[in-house]
């Protein structure tokens, strides 16, 4: 399993976020992970779909339970990972890693929480 | 319901010391999954896996009119089985509702042992007692003094045979539905061949001091064998594959035996005298109750608990369990439909119905139950 990156951003639905320009890659938590069970099925929103902050874009889901999936960034979807839509398992299995959900081109970077603030959270 | 702190079971430390993660479940933090859900279902469908179902209740009803107590008190004929048999039955209220479903096991000519959802412990025992007075029996909740593991999967019995210092007489002939005293280092443990999985398997209730030592005994014998710990999340997808029915989803106080499937279980013909809720259930539900049936999807999305189903624009039933089947790879759903739209697709039609899977629609073919039936060769 991949180690989350020590710059990664974190929002309160317990996903990561790691910037790289104008680009926001998202995932989520090994901690949301571990609480949601094996994933089965992943849905996400379609390449080049605007998402708005905070809004839910898509679905992961478990035997037991259904995560949604909310935007943390404003922008336009440029990837959506084919990888875990075939082979949900990867969420669970390098949820910093291969596990990786979508990523946005971002108009604007809303206030995230970093590493630290975000462990006070996922207890 | 306010009940008390968290309750843990003898077990625990062997959880905690496994990895697992723990949930909630009528009051008791009971072990949910150790690693993987879908690993643990997996074993148990082709080698084994071992359950703590301590969280369970466990009612004596002991004395010279157990039986005739036992006949009232429940839905099914309990004095006709035998010593050493066990049976499924129904604690009806007098409205014919379902106040909890139940094994019962006979464990001497004036003994019974009566095992109650979890949640429905308090119900269960307080019903029991009323209805017994009348009779010259004792009604006991040994719920705090009694562990229950499980062991379940078609590599069960083999496993079973080689644990070391546990003395099984009679288990050449344990059938089905048939449980026997046995010793286990010197514990008494009740050895029972039933389940929930829908696999050979059995149950063992004893002393709770005794739980840890069988739980390592078993774990350590069944290892080689593929058996693993597994958690009530796998508990339920093997449940529902088979078809069986689980209190507070397809089963309540709103619901008749009839509606869940369980007329049978009802002895309305072989039991001449009256039981409790004798008079409701033989008047029937109200007309166009809905009942319940057996639903198979497409693609991956499963109907979950309170979703709506779904004919042309209609709703027609409602989802009470649900899940993307491990073992089938397609999603399974038991929902309550109204009678009209109840009756099995024919192989190859199109789905007949919807399922509302959080505002969009997977279409839905009713099947019949069980969704998964082990292979008679187990038998």
């Amino acid at each position: 399993m991949t180690e989350p990156s020590a710059d990664l951003r974190y929002t309160a639905e317990h996903e990561w976020v790691a910037v790289d320009g104008d680009v926001a890659t998202v995932g989520i938590t090994a901690y949301a992970a571990d609480k949601l069970g094996d994933v089965v099925y992943v849905d996400l929103p379609k390449t080049g779909s605007s998402v708005a902050a905070g809004k839910v874009v898509g679905e992961i889901e478990s035997t037991k339970s259904v995560g949604e999936l909310f935007a943390p960034v404003e922008g336009e979807v440029v990837e959506a990972n084919q990888a875990v839509v075939d082979d949900p398992t990867l969420v669970n299995s390098d949820p910093y890693g291969s596990g990786w959900l979508i990523k946005v081109r971002f108009t604007a970077l809303p206030e995230l929480m970093d590493a630290e603030q975000y462990a006070k959270l996922a207890v | 319901m306010p009940h008390a702190p968290d309750r843990l079971s003898p077990l625990h430390d062997r959880h905690v010391a496994a990895g697992a993660a723990f949930t909630d479940f009528a009051g008791w933090q009971m072990p949910v999954r150790y690693t993987s859900d879908l690993a643990e279902h997996a074993a148990v469908r082709t080698a084994a896996g071992l359950f703590d179902l301590s969280h369970m209740a466990e009612i004596l009803v002991v004395g010279p009119q157990a039986a005739e107590a036992l006949d009232y008190a429940l839905a099914g004929k309990l004095s006709a089985i035998t010593e050493g048999q066990a049976k499924y039955s129904l604690l009806l209220s007098p409205d014919g509702g379902i106040l909890d479903d139940l094994v019962v096991y006979r464990t001497g000519a004036d003994r019974y042992l009566v095992v109650a959802n979890a949640a429905n412990r308090e119900v269960a025992a307080q019903e029991l007692r009323e209805r017994a007075a009348a009779f010259d029996c004792l009604v006991e909740d040994e719920s705090d003094d009694i562990a229950l593991i499980a062991l379940q999967g078609p590599r069960s019995e083999e496993i079973l045979r080689n644990v070391e210092g546990f003395d099984l007489p009679g288990l050449d002939d344990l059938k089905y539905y048939r449980a026997i005293p046995c010793d286990f280092r010197g514990h008494n443990v009740l050895v029972a061949r039933t389940g929930y999985t829908g696999e050979d398997g059995f149950e063992f209730y004893l002393a709770p001091d005794a739980a840890p030592a069988l739980w390592d005994a078993i774990a350590e014998t069944g290892a080689g064998s593929g058996l693993v710990p597994a958690g009530l999340a796998a508990r339920d997808t093997l449940r529902l594959e088979a078809g069986m029915p689980l209190y507070g989803h397809e089963l309540s106080t709103e619901t008749f035996p009839v509606q869940a499937g369980l007329g049978r279980v009802v002895a309305l013909t072989t039991k001449p005298g009256d039981f409790v809720g004798r008079a409701a259930v033989e008047a029937g539900p109200a007309a166009g109750a809905r009942v319940l049936v057996g639903l198979r999807s497409e693609g991956k999305r499963a109907g979950r608990a309170g979703y709506p189903v779904m004919h042309g624009d209609t709703v027609v039933g409602e989802v009470t369990s649900g899940a993307l089947s491990p073992t089938l790879g397609y999603p399974i759903a038991m929902a309550y439909v109204d009678p009209e739209v109840a009756a099995p697709d024919a192989p190859d039609a199109a789905p007949a119905l919807d399922i509302d899977v959080r505002g969009s629609r997977v279409a839905a073919s009713i099947v019949p139950l069980p969704f998964y039936k082990k292979d008679s060769a187990h038998d």
